[in-house]
C-alpha cells in the first residue's frame, strides 16, 4: 500500500530535521515502539508491538535512515520480523520545506506485510497503515511543537504528567 | 414399490452412525506412544533466494528433538508429477524439482523452509520462531499474463519464460479450425476467467509417520483419497522405500474434493523423519496452513470462439487458455488443463472442428491441481457460456440453440473430434426433463411477479457432459499418464457366510461402505448386514488407484463385481458337487443354488461353509476357500451428462443475486443408491453455486494470499442455496462396465456454474441492461459494477 500526506509544523526546518533524527523522538512517535537503540549514525534496532486485525505480534527489526539531505529530506525505512505472525516492512520519504508559519512536512509512505498478518488481516492493512502514519506524524508534530501531551500508546499506562519536550530533555 | 435392499435401494448410510456420533477414526485421532510433533516453518514471502537457514538457536529450545531443512532432503527425490504433457513442438513439459523442504529458493508464501520436530506442538512452534531465515526477496510472479510476457522474473530456471508447456489439441485440426472460423456466418467470442478455488475440506490434512525398527517397515497414516498411490509415489520416487516395507493408511477422511489425491511434502517428511529419529512424527495442518499448502483448483484464463452457420449449427470452436500451475507441479496438475479439459470441449454437441491451445504457467502461488470436476468444469463453463452469448447475439432461444446441436440419441457411439468416444447418451431427454422440472413454461409469470417487486428474474439453462470412470490405462498411457488407472477388489466369503470386500477405492464422504454392499447383496442374495467394506489401508487391500474423477463405482465397483462373479462361478462348482449335478445345470438366484429342472437346492451359506470345511468337496478340481481378487481396467471413460436450470433474482439497486431455484436432470446410467446419488449431486451443486457466486482466491501483487481465511474466502452457506430439485430418471446405462454405471460425484460442480451465471445475465439483459459477461464469483459488487457500466 502507498500513502501520501503533508502536515504543517510550527517550527523551523532545522528544528524539525533535528527531531527527525533524534532516536528518542522517533521512539516516542513510532506507534507501539518498545525500544529503539541507535546502532550507527543512520540505523537503529527497534522492537515494536502491534496488533493487526486478529494478529498481535512483537516485531524485531532494523530502522534505517538513508538518502540524507539535511535539512531537506531523508528516507526512513524499517523491516520487522514478527515470528509466526509474519513480517512488516516499509518506509517513508520525508521532505521538509519552509512555509509561512513553520515547516511543511511531506511524507510518502509505502508498507508491506507478509505471513499470517497478510493472510488474516490483509484487508485491514490500508486503514491500519494510515492510522499508524497519522499517529506517527501527529505525535511528531506535538513533540516538535511542544504542544499538548500526546495520548499514551495503546495498552500502556499513562506517562506521568510532564511535557514531551521536557521528558525528552530530561 | 421402492426396493429396501440391493441395487436401487435408498438405504441410509451406515457410516453416518459413526460419523454423527463422534466414533469416526480420523488421522488426527491416531496417536502412537512416543509420538513427536512437527511444525513447518513456511515462507512468508512469495519469491526469494534462500541464502541461509540458521537453526542453531532454535535447536537449543526446550523440547526440540531435531530440526530439518532443505539440506536434509538433498539426497532424496522431489515430489513427482504423475502426468507428462508434450508441447506442440514435441518437447516434454518443463518439470522442475519440487523439494520436500525449500532448497535454494522459496517460491510461494507457504513454501516449507524448515521443519521442527519436538515433544509437543507448542514447543515445535516456539522453536520455529527462533529459526533465522535469510531470504533475498525477488520480484513475485503472480498474474499469468504478466508471467508469460517475457519481462517477468522466472519462477524456475528450467522455465525462464514461466511456461511449463504449450499444448495444442487437436493439433492436426488447427488450420481447419482457423479456416472454419474465418469463413463462418457468425462468430461469438468470449474472454473469461475460471477463478482459483480453495478446496477447503472440513478436515484439514494430517500425516503421522511411524518406523518399526524391528521389521524395518515404515507406516504413514494420512488424509488421502488414494493411499496406494501415495505409497507408490512416495516409496518409489521420493524416499526409495520398497512397497513391502511401506504401508500407507488413510482411515476416515473428512472430505477431499480432489485436494487429497496428491502426494504432499508433509507426508514424505513425516515418514522420513520418523525413520531418521526413530520415533513417530505427527503433523496436523491448521486451517490457515491449509490455505497455503493444500493444492488449489481451477485458475484458467480463456478466450473461446464459437463459429456458427446461419441456422445456429456449431461449425468450430477455438480456445486459448492460460492455466496456472502455481509454484510447483502438483501430482496431477499437468493433466487437468489438458486431457481432462480439451477432450471435453465437444460438450454434448456435434461441433466438427475443435482446437484448444493451453499454456501452463508457473507463478509464485500455491500449486494448482484437480478440484471437484478438474478440467471438466472449466470446459463446461466456457462452452455453455459462449453458447448462451451466441444465442443472445443471434436471437435464438438458448435451449433451442442447444437442441439444434445436440449429438442425436441415435448417433451413439459418437466419436468426438477431441479423441473421446461417447458410448451412450440422450441429451434431448435430459433437456426435456429439465424443461419440465424447472417449469420453464411458467417462467414468464414468475419473471413478471419479480418485476412487480422491482427485481430482475433470470433463467439459465445449460447442458453438461463429463468423462468419468477414470480411466482406460492404455489410452491414458499414450496420453502421458505415468500410472495405470485400473481398480482392484478382493471379495472374501468367510466360512460362516460373512463377506468382506477389500477395495482399492477410498471413501471420504461418498458412502462406499453402504453402496458397495448393496451390489454384493444383490449379486449374492444376502443381506447388506453380511457385507463389510475394507478400504484405505495398503496392507489390507490389494493395489488400488483410489477415488477421484467420479471413478469409484464405475471402476472400483466393476472390479468388485468381477471378483464376485469369480466367487459365484466357483461356488457353482462347489454347489454342483454338493448337489451331485453338472455345474452347467446349476443356477444361482436370490442366494440359492438350484439344479435346473429339479427341486434340489442349497443355500449360499452352506456352500461357503463347504469351501472352508472341505470334507465333501471336489479337492481334485478346485481349491478350498472362497476368496477372489479381480483387477478391472475400463475400456472407455464413462460419460455422465445432463441438463441444469437455475433461476435467480437480481436486485438492480444493489447487485445482490439470490438463487431462487435450481434443478438438475442427470443421466448417471444405473443408480445403486438414489439417496446417496442425490446427496452427491447436492454437494456438487453447493460447490458449483459457491464458485459462481461466492468463492475467490486473491493474491496481492506481492504474492501474499489475501483470502487466506474464512473471513475473506467466502464459502457458500446453507442460506445461499435454494431447495434443489434433483432427478436421475433419464438413464442410458454405460455400455462397457458390468453395472452400467457412470459416476455422480462431480456432476453438480461441473454443470452448475454456467447455469447460475447464464441466469444472472438473462436477468440483467431482460431488464435492458446489456451485459455480455461477468466473471465468477458473480458477487454483488461485480454485478453492480456491470450494471453501472452498462447504464453509463
Amino acid at each position: 500500500m502507498e500513502l501520501k500526506g503533508t502536515r504543517t509544523i510550527a517550527a523551523e526546518p532545522a528544528a524539525v530535521w533535528a527531531a527527525l533524527n533524534d532516536p528518542e523522538v522517533l521512539k516516542a512517535c513510532i506507534p507501539g515502539c518498545q525500544t529503539l537503540e541507535k546502532t550507527s549514525d543512520t540505523s537503529f534496532e527497534a522492537m515494536v508491538k502491534q496488533k493487526v486485525g486478529p494478529v498481535s505480534a512483537t516485531f524485531h527489526g532494523v530502522v534505517e535512515l538513508s538518502d540524507l539531505n539535511p535539512p531537506n529530506s531523508y528516507r526512513i525505512s524499517g523491516e520487522g520480523k514478527g515470528g509466526a505472525a509474519g513480517f512488516a516492512k516499509g518506509g517513508a520519504t520525508v521532505s521538509l520545506s519552509p512555509v509561512e508559519g513553520g515547516t511543511e512536512l511531506a511524507y510518502d509512505v509505502d508498507a508491506k506485510v507478509g505471513g499470517k498478518i497478510a493472510q488474516l488481516g490483509a484487508r485491514l492493512i490500508d486503514g491500519f497503515a494510515k492510522k499508524l502514519a497519522d499517529q506517527f506524524f501527529e505525535t511528531f508534530q506535538k513533540v516538535v511543537e511542544g504542544g499538548d501531551e500526546p495520548e499514551a500508546p495503546e495498552g500502556e499506562a499513562k506517562p506521568e504528567k510532564k511535557s514531551w519536550l521536557k521528558r525528552l530533555t530530561g | 414399490m421402492a426396493k429396501d435392499s440391493g441395487i436401487g435401494a435408498s438405504i441410509k448410510r451406515r457410516e453416518d452412525v459413526r460419523f454423527l456420533t463422534g466414533a469416526g477414526n480420523y488421522t488426527d485421532d491416531i496417536s502412537i506412544p512416543g509420538q513427536l510433533y512437527c511444525f513447518f516453518l513456511r515462507s512468508t514471502v512469495a519469491h526469494g533466494k534462500l541464502n541461509g537457514v540458521d537453526t542453531a538457536a532454535a535447536a537449543k529450545m526446550p523440547g526440540v528433538v531435531r530440526i530439518f531443512t532443505g539440506k536434509d532432503f538433498e539426497a532424496v527425490g522431489g515430489l513427482p508429477c504423475g502426468w507428462l504433457i508434450t508441447s506442440r513442438d514435441g518437447t516434454p513439459m518443463k518439470e522442475p524439482k519440487h523439494p520436500i523442504l525449500a532448497s535454494g529458493k522459496v517460491r510461494h508464501v507457504g513454501d516449507p523452509i524448515a521443519a521442527v520436530v519436538a515433544r509437543s506442538l507448542a514447543e515445535a512452534r516456539d522453536a520455529a520462531e527462533a529459526i533465522e531465515v535469510d531470504i533475498e526477496e525477488l520480484p513475485a510472479v503472480i498474474d499469468m499474463k504478466a508471467a508469460v510476457s517475457g519481462s517477468a522474473a522466472s519462477v524456475h530456471d528450467e522455465a525462464p519464460d514461466n511456461i511449463c508447456y504449450d499444448w495444442g489439441f487437436v493439433e492436426e485440426n488447427r488450420d481447419a479450425v482457423d479456416a472454419a472460423i474465418k469463413g463462418a456466418h457468425h462468430v461469438t467470442t468470449l474472454d473469461l476467467t475460471n477463478q482459483r478455488l480453495v478446496a477447503n475440506p472440513m478436515e484439514p490434512r494430517v500425516a503421522v509417520g511411524d518406523y518399526n525398527r524391528a521389521s524395518g517397515e515404515s507406516t504413514l497414516y494420512t488424509t488421502s483419497q488414494n493411499p496406494h498411490v501415495i505409497r507408490l509415489l512416495m516409496g518409489a520416487f521420493v524416499l526409495g522405500i520398497p512397497e513391502h516395507k511401506l504401508r500407507v493408511v488413510a482411515p476416515d477422511v473428512g472430505g477431499g474434493f480432489g485436494s487429497k489425491i496428491f502426494h504432499y511434502a508433509e507426508e514424505a517428511f513425516c515418514t522420513f523423519a520418523a525413520k531418521a529419529i526413530g520415533k513417530p512424527v505427527k503433523w496436523t495442518s491448521d486451517r490457515s496452513e491449509a490455505f497455503l499448502s493444500d493444492a488449489q483448483g481451477r485458475d484458467h484464463v480463456t478466450k473461446i470462439e464459437l463459429a456458427l452457420d446461419q441456422n445456429g449449427k456449431f461449425l468450430a470452436i477455438r480456445t486459448n487458455t492460460l492455466a496456472n500451475m502455481g509454484a510447483y507441479l502438483s501430482t496431477f496438475s499437468t493433466s487437468v488443463p489438458t486431457w481432462l479439459h480439451g477432450t471435453l470441449m465437444a460438450g454434448n454437441y456435434t461441433t466438427p472442428l475443435i482446437y484448444c491451445n493451453v499454456k501452463a504457467v508457473f507463478t509464485n502461488t500455491v500449486p494448482v491441481d484437480a478440484y471437484r470436476g478438474a478440467g471438466r468444469p472449466e470446459a463446461t463453463f466456457q462452452l455453455e457460456r459462449v453458447i448462451d452469448k451466441a444465442a443472445r447475439e443471434m436471437g435464438i432461444d438458448p435451449i433451442e440453440l442447444r437442441r439444434r446441436n445436440f449429438v442425436p440419441a441415435d448417433a451413439f457411439p459418437y466419436q468426438t473430434p477431441v479423441a473421446v468416444q461417447y458410448d451412450v447418451g440422450n441429451y434431448q431427454a435430459t433437456m426435456d426433463k429439465i424443461v419440465e422440472l424447472a417449469d420453464v413454461a411458467g417462467f414468464p409469470a414468475r419473471r413478471a411477479e419479480s418485476a412487480a417487486r422491482g427485481k430482475l428474474r433470470g433463467l439459465g439453462v445449460n447442458a453438461y457432459i463429463e468423462a468419468c470412470g477414470i480411466a482406460p490405462s492404455q489410452l491414458v498411457g499414450q496420453l502421458g499418464a505415468r500410472a495405470g488407472l485400473y481398480e482392484s477388489a478382493t471379495v472374501r466369503v468367510n466360512a460362516a457366510g460373512g463377506i468382506v470386500v477389500m477395495t482399492g477405492s477410498h471413501s471420504h464422504g461418498q458412502g462406499h461402505e453402504t453402496t458397495f454392499p448393496q451390489v454384493i447383496a444383490e449379486m449374492f442374495g444376502v443381506s447388506e448386514d453380511m457385507v463389510d467394506i475394507v478400504h484405505g489401508d495398503s496392507a489390507r487391500t490389494p493395489m488400488g488407484m483410489g477415488t477421484y474423477g467420479s471413478r469409484s463405482i464405475a471402476v472400483g465397483g466393476s472390479a468388485m463385481v468381477r471378483a464376485a462373479e469369480k466367487i459365484i462361478s466357483k461356488a457353482k462348482k462347489i454347489a454342483s458337487h454338493l448337489m451331485e449335478a453338472s455345474a452347467e445345470d446349476v443356477e444361482f438366484k436370490n442366494g440359492v443354488f438350484s439344479v435346473a429342472g429339479t427341486d434340489k437346492t442349497i443355500d449360499f451359506a452352506s456352500v461357503a461353509l463347504a469351501a472352508y470345511v472341505p470334507h465333501n468337496y471336489p479337492l481334485d478340481q478346485i481349491e478350498p476357500g472362497l476368496e477372489e481378487t479381480a483387477f478391472y481396467d475400463p475400456s472407455n471413460f464413462t460419460y455422465p451428462a445432463g441438463a441444469y436450470a437455475c433461476e435467480v433474482e437480481v436486485d438492480p439497486e444493489t447487485g445482490v443475486v439470490e438463487v431462487k431455484s435450481f434443478a438438475a436432470a442427470d443421466d448417471f446410467g444405473n443408480v445403486i443408491n438414489p439417496m446417496i446419488v442425490e446427496g452427491q449431486v447436492h454437494g456438487g451443486l453447493a460447490q458449483g453455486i459457491g464458485q459462481a457466486l461466492r468463492e475467490n482466491t486473491v493474491y496481492g501483487a506481492d504474492g501474499q494470499l489475501l483470502t487466506g481465511s474464512f473471513m475473506d474466502y467466502a464459502m457458500p452457506r446453507a442460506d445461499d442455496m435454494p431447495m434443489f430439485t434433483v432427478d436421475h430418471s433419464c438413464q442410458t446405462p454405460c455400455s462397457h462396465n458390468p453395472l452400467g454405471v457412470k459416476g455422480c460425484g462431480e456432476a453438480g460442480a461441473i454443470g452448475s456454474p454456467p447455469a447460475v451465471v447464464n441466469a444472472v445475465l438473462d436477468a440483467l439483459n431482460s431488464g435492458g441492461i446489456k451485459v455480455d459477461h461477468i466473471d465468477m464469483p458473480v458477487s454483488p459488487a461485480r454485478v453492480w459494477d456491470a450494471i453501472q457500466a452498462a447504464q453509463h
